[in-house]
């Protein structure tokens, strides 16, 4: 039963952060190939408060915070570059993240931060509490896509120069979403820190980038439900099935390739193709 | 003294990124996509270089073999994975490009073991003194020379030749460069292949420069390659050397006077990110 506990959090934190990155790249298409580095700003926030002594439930909304802060100067960047020199951008905001923690003796350098205080909750307690973190991103992710401002940020996605002539603020809308999407990472990170109670630096650099962005790809992108089922499937198959787990990243980055080239918009595209099969012809 | 010397392992550096980076540019300027697999045929040189090398001996074999398979390997992931997805919005191909890397690399991981393979013939390994005090491995100005004589005869070719001037006239504009009779096929292919060729001749030299290949050895310069290719001015070939150039040389200053405070890969970056919140469009862009 403890196996199977600590399974389930692991797919709660993972679908709270595949979810937060699907706020910024999904709903708003500005593409993140760094967004590992806030789960690991948070993590790192939240391990070294509650070696300082704070309480867990506070790390949280001050990891969060952290997370969000920092999210929204990397937003300011999305400003100023689009697209391709986004993503480039983005990328090396993951490196600098792990180059920095790296260097920092303070943060544990290569070693990382080990022995992280218990957070007083049991291991049940503390898996439903992360299933509940979930599913409240999946909800707020479903209510903003409802919302006037989810509107927009898939306007932004689709045509941002539109939006700009239409006389709409571009620029707070994605910072909103930055932050948004960031701090949500950092609630995750808050809640890995706790639930491994060790971190290194090399849990938060491009491989964990492109792997939370392959569990958005590989669930459609946008699609709250997609994201949710793929990150939930994705994180656990390498502990499920040896042989993934030996060749995971073979295929992660094959699972990765193959959607893209035949399926752009992911599982929810072809769940939506099965039960429209009329729209098999459409482009 | 240091300070040459300094200049000097930045620019042996920049000569190997210029030559990843090159490719990386040309598939750029023609299809708008970021090329993130490309490391994988660096990577694949190495590999072809050293087995060559083990069999024959020869260092030249390696290097055209290396040269010819990566370049028709190019080929075939242009057509068989970009081609398909061109019409797709920039980040499909990317992702797809970062989904091909990765899968490429587990797969020298698999298949020629993790630990790598290291040469059986040391090459170039002898050390040359210039000026008096500059020390060099003759693989070191192998690399430098080589780079600087292949990267001169592409530009020579791309100004005097039919086809170099085809492969110019589709990047500035594809569709009246097609309805002059050019084939857009023929010139993506030949794109690919010599760019891919040019990152196995990089991916060997290296190879020879450290005698020893593995699985992770594309992965740094892969991305490195793109925050060249992004400093230069994306699709700028001039700029993209240019950009190869400066970094390897703010890389080799930068682990001397940063390296406790940043690794090398974090200093790169660093600079992509200052130099592109300042000149967005890149460093050497045309405005």
């Amino acid at each position: 039963m403890e196996y199977e506990i600590s399974l389930a959090t692991t797919m709660a934190i993972s679908v709270l952060f595949a979810l937060s990155l699907n706020l910024i790249t999904g709903f708003c298409g500005q593409i993140s190939l760094g967004h590992a580095a806030f789960l690991g700003v948070g993590a790192y926030t939240a391990g070294m408060l509650a070696k300082a002594g704070v309480p867990f439930l506070l790390t949280l909304p001050l990891a969060m915070l952290v997370a969000g802060a920092l999210g929204v100067i990397v937003g300011f960047a999305s400003l100023r570059v689009r697209a391709d020199f986004l993503a480039i951008t983005t990328m090396g905001v993951g490196f600098l993240f792990v180059g920095i923690v790296r260097q920092q003796d303070a943060l544990g350098g290569e070693m990382g931060i080990s022995a992280i205080p218990d957070s007083g909750m049991s291991k049940l307690v503390f898996m439903l509490f992360a299933v509940a973190m979930a599913a409240a991103a999946a909800l707020l992710s479903a209510y903003v896509r409802r919302c006037w401002m989810g509107r927009v940020f898939s306007a932004i996605a689709e045509d941002e120069d539109t939006v700009r002539v239409m006389g709409i603020d571009v620029p707070r809308f994605k910072l909103t979403a930055f932050a948004l999407g960031t701090a949500l990472a950092g609630l995750a990170g808050a809640l890995y820190a706790q639930h491994l109670k060790f971190i290194a630096p090399d849990s938060f650099g491009f491989i964990e980038s492109i792997t939370v962005l392959s569990m958005v790809v590989v669930g459609g992108i946008g699609s709250v439900i997609g994201v949710t089922v793929s990150a939930a499937v994705l994180s656990v198959l390498p502990s499920w099935f040896q042989v993934i787990g030996t060749y995971k990243l073979l295929v992660y980055g094959g699972l990765l390739f193959l959607m893209m080239r035949f399926s752009p918009g992911g599982m929810a595209a072809l769940v939506k193709r099965i039960f429209h099969p009329d729209r098999w012809g459409a482009k | 003294m240091l300070f040459v010397e300094l200049i000097a392992q930045g620019l042996i550096q920049g000569s190997i990124y210029a030559l990843i980076a090159l490719g990386l540019t040309l598939v750029y300027g023609l299809l708008r996509i970021l090329h993130v697999a490309h490391a994988a045929f660096f990577t694949l040189g190495g590999y072809i270089g050293v087995m060559v090398a083990n069999q024959t001996g020869s260092l030249a074999a390696a290097i055209v073999a290396a040269m010819i398979i990566a370049g028709i390997g190019g080929i075939l992931v242009f057509r068989l994975c970009y081609q398909p997805i061109l019409h797709q919005p920039p980040f499909v191909p990317l992702i797809a490009s970062i989904g091909l890397y990765i899968a490429a690399e587990e797969l020298f991981r698999i298949i020629f073991g993790p630990s790598g393979l290291s040469y059986k013939y040391a090459f170039l390994q002898d050390q040359v003194v210039l000026f008096g005090f500059l020390r060099f491995k003759l693989a070191e100005i192998a690399v430098m020379l080589g780079s600087a004589v292949i990267i001169g005869v592409l530009s020579l070719l791309q100004t005097r030749t039919r086809i170099g001037v085809a492969c110019q006239a589709t990047v500035s504009d594809p569709q009246m460069a097609e309805s002059f009779g050019i084939s857009l096929q023929k010139v993506g292919d030949i794109n690919f292949f010599v760019g891919s060729a040019l990152a196995a001749f990089a991916g060997v030299m290296v190879s020879v420069l450290n005698n020893m290949v593995e699985p992770t050895m594309g992965s740094v310069p892969s991305y490195k390659a793109l925050a060249i290719i992004v400093l230069g001015g994306l699709g700028s070939v001039r700029g993209t050397l240019a950009a190869a150039l400066v970094l390897g040389v703010v890389e080799s200053f930068g682990t001397i006077y940063l390296g406790h405070y940043l690794d090398r890969n974090a200093i790169a970056f660093a600079f992509l990110i200052l130099v592109l919140m300042w000149r967005p469009q890149g460093l050497f862009a045309r405005t």
